[in-house]
């Protein structure tokens, strides 16, 4: 319980307090805007906690983490198209598909080393980029309209807003937990222990390639799951969900928040996300300020967001 | 046959272009260890340089020349304040640091020159195409840029390899506490190889700039391109980049060109529609892992990493 009782555990708590309230002050103002930003932020926390795993708790820089999101909106896209509308279909065939396309880009990339595996995960997900913008019949570079949110015939009706909300945001916590449950469990401080000293485990008996490539399969269909999400939110799928620069974005929002904490990615990703909209109230050129304050963050808080409301580093 | 030579032509052209890119970005990480995402923000720099200072100049080349100068005077301010700080961070904060520079570049350039994008018009000259070999016609300043990308390679690779800042700079490669010791001044050697680098980029910019719009963003997709030619060559080595670049120039055009048709034979009309364009597109992104399989390290593995 110590663990709530100072400033970071403060901030974590206070900011699920004021998601989940959240809807409660859109509907007394009317604010649907709101509604609709804090889901993005919701969709997207999930997102950066899936690469918070495999970065930041496993050292492994993914700079492809957009193309899970990319095949699990896809997924759901495509399945639509096809006259598939159940979310029971579509959102399992989301979290797979995205799986298995981890298993093959980890399978090749976990054989490489720093700035290969950054620039091979990168490369993968630009391939997946090109196959869905060559989708001739669904949308190619156009991307594609889903008129239809996935069916949970009669449990959930993913149309109400609110509930929508709710979910996802029940699904970012049990992401949380997850993520948490493993990187403490033997199977996250193997993790943990490669990302330190991958020789060193190997030579105590850990098959440390496959300890990685399970954990980013993960990350992936956790990804995908998010993915899923935001095509159901947006109503729309188009290559530019996993564009490299997208890629980049999840990565800011993990850094920014504290690379390798629990609430971290959440942080970082309100933390960017509003200060943007916020920006873009003000200026047309968000990108004069956010930019350099990025190469400042990269530079001067290496603990991120967390590290700075924490003080102490954690090991 | 002739439309197969005019193919590879076109893919030699691209891979001089990518060899333009992919030499600065390689210098860069050989040298200063430094994973540089804003590369394709000076790419783009140079075309809007170009674009404007031929517009002011009236002449191409002299645009050209001062487009030039420009990306090495910009690279080098940027290196001065912004990536210097960054040299001996690890490479999560190259990236980081390095993508809030290219948000930065797009708005700033969108601030400066709006958000329509440039023409830049060659002059009327080069706008002939030549018969390379009898029935084979290509444009002519398609020819220059591949003759003068090689010039510059050429000239890369003499001033690397045979002078004395050439020593100097493989020198810091190999060991740069050591030559900092024999009292190098390796800050200015690390400004000078990004000014370099910068100029790579902005004259890859500018030789590109008549045949695509200038526009913002455009540097995005060809930085991906760029490394992954580094990639397969090897990260650090000039050689390498030079050898991957023709082959991704080339594999990567004749896949556009010819797998569509290809596909028409064996599938039916409406599958290799869809399938062709995006099986190209990722022909050098499965060459490349298909190359890290066997040689994590790329073709050319830089001897000192």
């Amino acid at each position: 319980m110590s663990d709530w009782l100072n400033p970071r555990g403060a901030v974590s708590v206070g900011l699920l307090v004021i998601l989940a309230l959240l809807p409660i002050y859109a509907s007394l103002t009317g604010d649907v805007f709101a509604m609709t930003l804090f889901t993005r932020i919701i969709i997207m926390a999930i997102a950066a906690v899936s690469l918070n795993l495999i970065m930041g708790y496993g050292g492994m820089v993914s700079f492809g983490h957009a193309a899970y999101l990319g095949i699990g909106g896809y997924a759901v896209g495509i399945l639509w198209k096809e006259g598939i509308t159940s979310g029971f279909v579509q959102w399992p065939v989301a979290i797979a598909v995205s799986a298995l396309f981890a298993l093959a880009v980890g399978a090749l990339s976990l054989r490489t080393r720093g700035v290969y595996f950054i620039m091979i995960t990168l490369a993968f997900a630009q391939m997946i980029y090109y196959a869905a913008l060559g989708l001739d019949r669904y949308g190619g570079d156009d991307g594609l309209t889903i008129r239809q949110r996935s069916q949970f015939d009669g449990l959930l009706d993913l149309n109400n807003r609110t509930l929508f909300y709710y979910l996802c945001l029940a699904l970012l916590i049990a992401s949380i937990c997850l993520v948490s449950r493993i990187v403490n469990s033997r199977f996250g401080l193997v993790i943990q222990g490669a990302r330190s000293n991958e020789r060193r485990m190997r030579a105590i008996g850990f098959p440390a390639f496959r300890y990685k490539l399970v954990c980013f399969v993960i990350a992936g269909a956790l990804c995908g799951l998010a993915g899923a999400l935001l095509a159901n939110h947006t109503n729309f799928i188009s290559p530019a969900l996993m564009f490299w620069t997208r890629s980049g974005d999840l990565m800011v929002f993990v850094v920014l928040g504290g690379l390798g904490t629990p609430f971290g990615p959440l942080i970082g990703t309100a933390a960017y996300l509003l200060l943007e909209e916020a920006l873009s109230r003000v200026t047309e050129y968000s990108g004069l300020f956010l930019g350099p304050g990025l190469l400042l963050v990269a530079l001067y808080l290496r603990g991120g967001i967390e590290g700075l409301i924490g003080g102490a580093r954690r090991g | 046959m002739l439309y197969f030579i005019e193919q590879a032509l076109n893919g030699i052209q691209l891979g001089m272009l990518l060899f333009l890119l992919a030499a600065g970005l390689t210098l860069i990480f050989g040298i200063m260890d430094l994973v540089n995402l804003a590369h394709g923000s000076l790419y783009m720099l140079g075309a809007y340089f170009a674009a404007t200072f031929a517009a002011a100049t009236d002449s191409f080349v002299l645009g050209a020349f001062l487009a030039l100068a420009a990306t090495f005077v910009s690279g080098i301010v940027l290196e001065v304040i912004a990536i210097r700080p960054l040299y001996g961070r690890n490479h999560l904060d190259h990236v980081l640091g390095t993508f809030g520079l290219l948000i930065f570049f797009n708005d700033l350039v969108r601030l400066i020159w709006g958000p329509a994008g440039m023409t830049l018009s060659l002059p009327s000259e080069m706008l002939t195409a030549v018969q390379v070999i009898p029935g084979v016609y290509y444009p002519l300043y398609r020819l220059v840029i591949i003759a003068v990308t090689l010039a510059v390679a050429a000239l890369l690779y003499f001033t690397v390899m045979r002078t004395r800042l050439g020593m100097l700079i493989r020198a810091g490669a190999s060991n740069r506490e050591m030559v900092g010791a024999l009292g190098v001044n390796i800050k200015l050697l690390y400004t000078l190889v990004f000014g370099l680098g910068a100029a790579l980029a902005g004259f890859a910019g500018l030789m590109q700039a008549p045949i695509l719009t200038v526009q913002i963003g455009m540097g995005e997709n060809i930085l991906i391109l760029a490394f992954v030619v580094i990639i397969i060559g090897g990260v650090g080595s000039i050689r390498g980049a030079f050898v991957a670049a023709i082959l991704v120039g080339i594999i990567d055009t004749i896949g556009r060109a010819f797998i569509p048709d290809m596909l028409r034979s064996v599938l039916n009309n409406d599958a290799s529609a869809t399938l062709g364009p995006s099986l190209a597109s990722m022909l050098i992104y499965m060459l490349m892992a298909g190359i890290l399989v066997f040689r994590p390290e790329g073709l050319f593995p830089a001897a000192s990493k």
